[in-house]
């Protein structure tokens, strides 16, 4: 070793690599800048030099110039609005149907073993694969569309939120008991509240997944959409289109993600003091 | 007179792959209404086990035990308990801890407005005795864990219980937070007089709080002798070096080591400093 700890002065370098070690705020902000800037120029330096050919790489001002077409011709914000509709249905049916038999599962051990090791059988099959059975019952309507969105999510929700229940320290459940609550009061006061947190960062995580399950659903015969803007972009070699569109759902799954964390803070602030 | 608490021919057994453990074996204790009581002993002795089950948190395999005269069959507001940590409420403030009991239905339908009045002063009394009003509007997180076992005792208090169950209430805190707590609970029960059954690993913690140190053994656990603590009712921190203090805690700590089964091989030890000679066995 160079330097001795008690130099005196701390040398950046040797703080940045300490194991779990801290670093300032703006050296976190230029990281993180640094970290989306750096792909976006490596893009706009690849798609001008020339190698490779625009049907392959379109440059970023392109995209974004099929993006302002898109949103002045082509009815983009329909596109948007069906997609975000979409995904929020299924979600939302997932999420109402989780909560309480995750709370079951997660409070009962007899309720455990019925249903935990069948939803563990049926999460491991693809959600894509069911898009036939869904078409043959369900039919090729909206409500195919969710119903894919909502085989993708429902069942690792269910389980998911069975654990953050769980979860909740034993200690919180029997103080609430000696105090004299009862099994209604337990759930309502101490169980429900205790696990918020942790349930909110669940429906945050599976959010990304019915983004993803989107351009699945919209695989199924659908004629609008953001996935079903892809799919027909790719048919017309538009190249922009399908990079637009796919940045456009990152980035609104990054809106999703960030206004999750946002209400998350909001709303339980005691777990950011320190 | 009948005790307040009485254990009688309790027995627990733990199912552990197959193989039965006998946590308690024909445990009977008598505690009296008022009385602080201590339970120590080493770890697997049934302390605990016997403590959640006074509480209603644990089903005894066969045996009973009676509060009032009453059989326990679950957990109930007259018996608070006390954990080592992780009881509070996170998302609740100091003061909305301490008056957790208040939103529990139970004690809503008896509140007439003279007990709303009365209620309100008490969570005022609490955080004052507890030194807590610096914090009452801070989260359980924001506090020291000394901090944080002066709200749980608190909010246990609040219901006004009068048994209170201790679970190494203090074993997580530093040695001079615990000495303060230790006066701050005695000065509790003086003023409250609530029946304390408290557990603890700590021999001396265990004699400076009690009126009756219960011993209890391992494998089977089971009660090995009590002892009446020969101090007077108001403690002093100096009193943990009177002959009488530290006779008993000498004739305690000899009693846990004859009962542990975990006694120091002494020609294992011999051979551990032989081979830490230099030189030795080369």
């Amino acid at each position: 070793m160079a330097a001795q700890c008690d130099s005196g002065i701390p040398n950046p370098r040797q703080r940045w690599w300490v194991i779990r070690g801290q670093i300032g705020r703006r050296e976190y902000l230029v990281l993180a800048l640094l970290g989306l800037l750096a792909p976006l120029a490596a893009w706009w330096g690849l798609a001008h030099s020339g190698w490779v050919d625009k049907v392959f790489m379109p440059a970023p001002e392109e995209v974004v110039t099929r993006i302002y077409g898109w949103f002045a011709e082509d009815d983009l914000l329909g596109d948007i609005w069906i997609s975000v509709y979409r995904v929020t249905a299924g979600f939302a049916i997932s999420a109402v149907l989780a909560l309480p038999l995750a709370l079951l599962i997660g409070t009962y051990r007899p309720l455990q073993a019925l249903f935990e090791p069948l939803t563990d059988f049926i999460r491991y099959m693809p959600a894509v694969a069911f898009i036939p059975l869904v078409m043959l019952w369900v039919g090729i309507e909206e409500s195919a569309k969710i119903a894919i969105i909502f085989i993708g999510t429902f069942f690792q929700m269910v389980l998911m939120m069975a654990e953050d229940i769980r979860r909740v320290p034993m200690a919180q459940i029997e103080a609430a008991q000696t105090m004299g609550a009862t099994r209604g009061e337990l759930t309502r006061l101490v169980i429900l509240p205790s696990a918020k947190p942790a349930l909110l960062d669940t429906l945050r995580v599976t959010m990304g997944w019915a983004w993803t399950y989107l351009v699945v659903a919209e695989l199924v015969a659908a004629n609008s959409g953001l996935g079903f803007a892809i799919l027909k972009a790719q048919r017309f070699l538009q190249t922009d289109k399908i990079f637009a569109g796919i940045l456009l759902i990152g980035l609104f799954g990054l809106l999703m993600d960030q206004s999750f964390r946002w209400l998350h803070r909001k709303r339980f602030p005691w777990l950011y003091f320190k | 007179m009948t005790a307040k608490i009485e254990i009688r021919r309790a027995n627990k057994l733990f199912d552990t792959g197959g193989r039965h453990i006998a946590a308690l074996e024909n445990v009977d204790l008598d505690i009296r209404a008022n009385q602080f009581v201590t339970l120590v002993g080493a770890s697997g002795c049934g302390k605990s086990t016997l403590l959640r089950s006074i509480g209603g948190l644990e089903d005894l395999s066969s045996g009973e035990i009676r509060v009032d005269g009453r059989p326990v069959s679950g957990p109930g507001a007259e018996r608070a308990m006390v954990f080592q940590h992780y009881s509070l409420y996170p998302w609740l403030t100091v003061r909305e801890n301490i008056r957790f009991c208040r939103s529990l239905k139970i004690k809503r339908e008896e509140i007439t407005s003279a007990d709303v009045e009365i209620a309100s002063g008490r969570t005022d009394a609490l955080i004052g005795l507890m030194g807590l009003a610096p914090v009452e509007n801070a989260y359980p997180n924001q506090l020291s864990g000394g901090m944080q076992q002066r709200v749980a005792i608190a909010r246990a208090l609040m219901n006004r219980p009068d048994i209170l169950l201790m679970d190494e209430p203090f074993g997580a805190l530093d040695a001079q937070t615990r000495e303060v707590m230790h006066d701050l609970i005695l000065h509790v029960f003086a003023l409250e007089r609530p029946t304390i059954v408290f557990v603890t690993h700590d021999v001396e913690e265990a004699i400076y709080l009690g009126d009756r140190v219960v011993l209890m053994a391992p494998r089977p656990g089971r009660i090995d002798s009590i002892y009446e603590v020969p101090l007077p009712p108001e403690r002093e921190q100096d009193m943990k070096l009177s002959p009488e203090f530290t006779e008993l805690k000498r004739e305690i700590l000899s009693r846990i080591r004859a009962t542990s089964g975990m006694q120091t091989d002494r020609g294992m030890l011999d051979k551990l400093t032989a081979t830490a000679q230099p030189g030795a066995a080369a």
